[in-house]
């Protein structure tokens, strides 16, 4: 038996099958992102001073990454209009393109934007023990210019501070913000991540006096735990959207195109749509995230 | 019925193909609007507005925008059917409850005697 409706559209609602099942299923996306963009919101207003990092993630990569996510959505959407033209050859190529750039954004976010953070180090000074650490946290500067504190170390720590029996952790480098905490220009953030800073000598940071430390897991703050989270869900999508889209790329889309042409085009704006969603949630993980 | 998968073979009516086609630079003005506002982003988020909340809420107007276009013309909500426009309705306002919730959460009694 044939199931009506999967090509043409039914009279009552004007929608083939699957466009409906599409929006049902991107309702149900909505509520999930939002519960932890909910996560977030409340986690970061509910953050003491200081508890909130800013300027950690890899700005010009976190651009390069939303610009290829913004650009499959182009050619994904000129995919599905070739089809609808009756032009299969140009479909194929703007779908490889749109295949190229979400493995591209994978690639990136796995080889390069993760492991970066898996290897670096932060430690969270004990409030009563701040003041002894002011040369690199310049918090005195802070105060008088109103803003936040700071009450983390991070840079990159010798291999033997993370035994845990040592007493201590030892800083071979620092983040640039710590070997000059009271330059105007550490203030913000900057486009380009700045260089670890060797210093002259170590800087010794004994267990006793620090509150929490960790490299840049999802257990180092709430700040990670979100980051790792939404970015992980949202590579998962992206990832399903690849399967799918290479699923119509091989012959299986050649067959279905050669058996009905309306077909393929309306499986094509059904996945397409599934893939602006993705774009859409980057489109607010990235200012949120890298740049505010 | 077989159709090949040469070009131009078995078009849908001229109406419908003419009606993608003029379609197609609409989708790349769009998306080079995208681009220009990505990179505006950008910039104005390394600009001082004065506080934080300040900038925070200019680039979510600009993320809002960029997903307005996003929503309107490439995932075609400028002209879709009503049955969509009404789960989206609805899906709008369990969105707006759940970030209400988060609200209200700060209005926690037990939380603010902490």
């Amino acid at each position: 038996m044939e199931i009506p409706y999967t090509v043409t559209a039914r009279p009552d609602t004007g929608l083939y099958n699957a466009k409906i099942g599409i929006w049902l299923f991107l309702a149900s996306e909505v509520m999930l992102f939002g519960g932890l963009f909910s996560a977030y919101v409340f986690l970061r207003v509910g953050a003491l001073p200081g508890y909130w990092p800013h300027g950690l993630l890899n700005v010009p990569v976190g651009t390069m990454n939303t610009l290829l996510l913004i650009g499959s959505s182009v050619t994904v959407v000129l995919a599905w209009a070739s089809l609808k033209m009756r032009k299969f050859m140009q479909y194929k190529i703007w779908m490889g393109v749109t295949i190229i750039c979400g493995l591209l954004f994978l690639i990136v976010k796995l080889t390069y934007e993760w492991p970066q953070k898996f290897h670096h180090f932060g430690a969270y000074i004990k409030t009563e023990d701040l003041a002894k650490y002011e040369p690199y946290l310049g918090n005195n500067y802070l105060a008088a210019k109103g803003l936040q504190p700071r009450v983390e170390i991070t840079g990159d720590v010798t291999p033997e501070s993370l035994d845990p029996s040592a007493t201590a952790y030892e800083f071979e480098k620092v983040d640039a913000i710590y070997s000059d905490p009271t330059n105007p220009a550490m203030d913000r953030p900057t486009f380009f991540p700045r260089e670890l800073v060797k210093l002259k000598t170590n800087l010794i940071l004994p267990k006793a006096d620090v509150e929490y430390a960790s490299m840049f897991y999802p257990r180092h703050s709430a700040y990670f735990q979100v980051y790792f989270l939404i970015t992980g869900l949202h590579g998962l999508h992206v990832l399903g959207g690849l399967i799918v889209f290479t699923y119509f790329w091989l012959p299986v889309g050649a067959n279905l195109y050669k058996k009905n042409p309306e077909h393929l085009a309306n499986r094509i704006e059904v996945v397409g749509l599934f893939w602006h969603f993705v774009d859409l949630v980057w489109i607010f993980v990235f200012p949120l995230f890298y740049l505010l | 019925m077989e159709h090949t998968t040469t070009e131009h073979s078995h078009a849908p009516g001229d109406d419908a193909a003419h009606h993608v086609n003029a379609h197609v630079k609409g989708y790349l003005y769009v998306g080079g609007f995208l681009i220009f506002c990505t990179a505006l982003t950008v910039g104005l988020s390394f600009v001082d507005f004065g506080t934080r909340e300040a900038n925070i809420i200019v680039a979510m107007a600009l993320a809002t925008l960029k997903v307005g276009f996003v929503a309107a013309i490439f995932m075609h909500l400028k002209s879709e059917k009503w049955t969509i426009y009404r789960i989206l309705l609805i899906t709008v306002v369990f969105a707006i409850g759940l970030f209400a919730l988060t609200g209200l959460a700060f209005s926690d009694p037990i939380r603010l005697n902490w």
